[in-house]
């Protein structure tokens, strides 16, 4: 039987998840309980996988890389292995940071970064547009990110 | 800051992995000591490199089956249009990332819904709302991968 988060632990991931940075005291007493009960629910979610970890975020502009491009992918779908080769290729291309894979218009998504603009010009033309099998593209320059939370509706 | 070395791009990769190991850790896996690893994590903290940290959830396991990705053009442009749209778009809980971008669409959205008919709920009474919303073209996500990108493997 796989494990189901109750009332207590979903409260405790909606504290966890608006303020990843707070000590587990701060975090308890928020959600209402004690700091050993907060430990042992956080475990228990770990183990279970549904809290899967807590990761650093790379500012990729602080550190000089000051173009993200979204990129879509359309694939051209008469040839079976068209997916797996795209995909196999794209994995290769170093300034990728983000792939997922779409059921609708777009069949690919990709977030690449670069360090200026004619650095996107080249990694554009010597990475993206030599990869196999693409039937359409089209990409979005990020501008501004005004919101990341990974918050859910818990 | 553009002047890391291989031990700094160590480090993110680390903590990039897992951000609650410790700086003896850390220094344990790059061969440094733990004095040397903190002045390291305390330097890209500073910098802005290390930018906080992400909690990560499987949404599936909490009930959440379904995550839709949405590019939206605005039908009113103009600033006030922009501010009015992002104040409104950033307070539905269900939305997870806003990013402003140049090119077909104006927005580009991230949302995680129960399952389709949820969705299909924050689609018409939160997203199709909001002020000044216009096109609006959806997605649904099948698989997703984070790669380390110029970090390297």
């Amino acid at each position: 039987m796989s494990f189901m988060p109750d009332a207590t632990d979903r409260r405790i991931l909606r504290q966890f998840l608006a303020d990843p940075e707070a000590p587990n005291a701060a975090l308890a007493e928020r959600a209402g309980v004690t700091a050993a009960s907060l430990w042992r629910r956080l475990e228990r979610m770990r183990e279970a996988g549904v809290l899967k970890g807590v990761q650093a975020r790379v500012d990729w502009r602080a550190m000089g890389w000051a173009v993200e491009v979204s990129l879509r992918f359309t694939l051209d779908k008469t040839n079976p292995r068209a997916f797996d080769e795209f995909l196999a290729a794209l994995r290769e291309v170093p300034e990728v940071i983000e792939i997922q894979s779409f059921l609708g218009s777009v069949d690919w998504r990709a977030s690449v970064i670069a360090r200026d603009m004619a650095h996107w010009q080249q990694v554009y033309r010597d990475r993206i547009l030599t990869l196999p099998h693409i039937s359409e593209l089209d990409a979005l320059m990020l501008v501004a990110t005004i919101k990341d939370s990974g918050e859910l509706a818990l | 800051m553009t002047d890391l070395d291989a031990t700094d791009l160590a480090i993110l990769r680390l903590l990039a992995g897992d951000a609650t190991r410790s700086a003896a850790d850390v220094g344990r896996a790059v061969g440094i000591g733990q004095p040397a690893a903190w002045r390291r994590i305390r330097r890209l903290t500073d910098a802005g490199v290390l930018a906080g940290r992400r909690v990560v959830l499987d949404p599936a396991a909490l009930g959440f089956g379904v995550t839709v990705f949405l590019g939206i053009k605005l039908a009113a442009k103009g600033r006030t249009g922009l501010e009015d749209f992002e104040r409104a778009v950033t307070a539905i809980p269900e939305v997870q990332l806003v990013q402003h971008v140049l090119g077909q669409f104006d927005y580009r959205l991230r949302i995680t819904a129960r399952d389709i008919s949820d969705f299909e709920r924050i689609l018409r009474r939160r997203i199709m709302t909001l002020p000044g919303v216009g096109q609006v073209e959806a997605n649904v996500m099948l698989s997703e991968e984070r790669r380390p990108g110029p970090l390297g493997a």
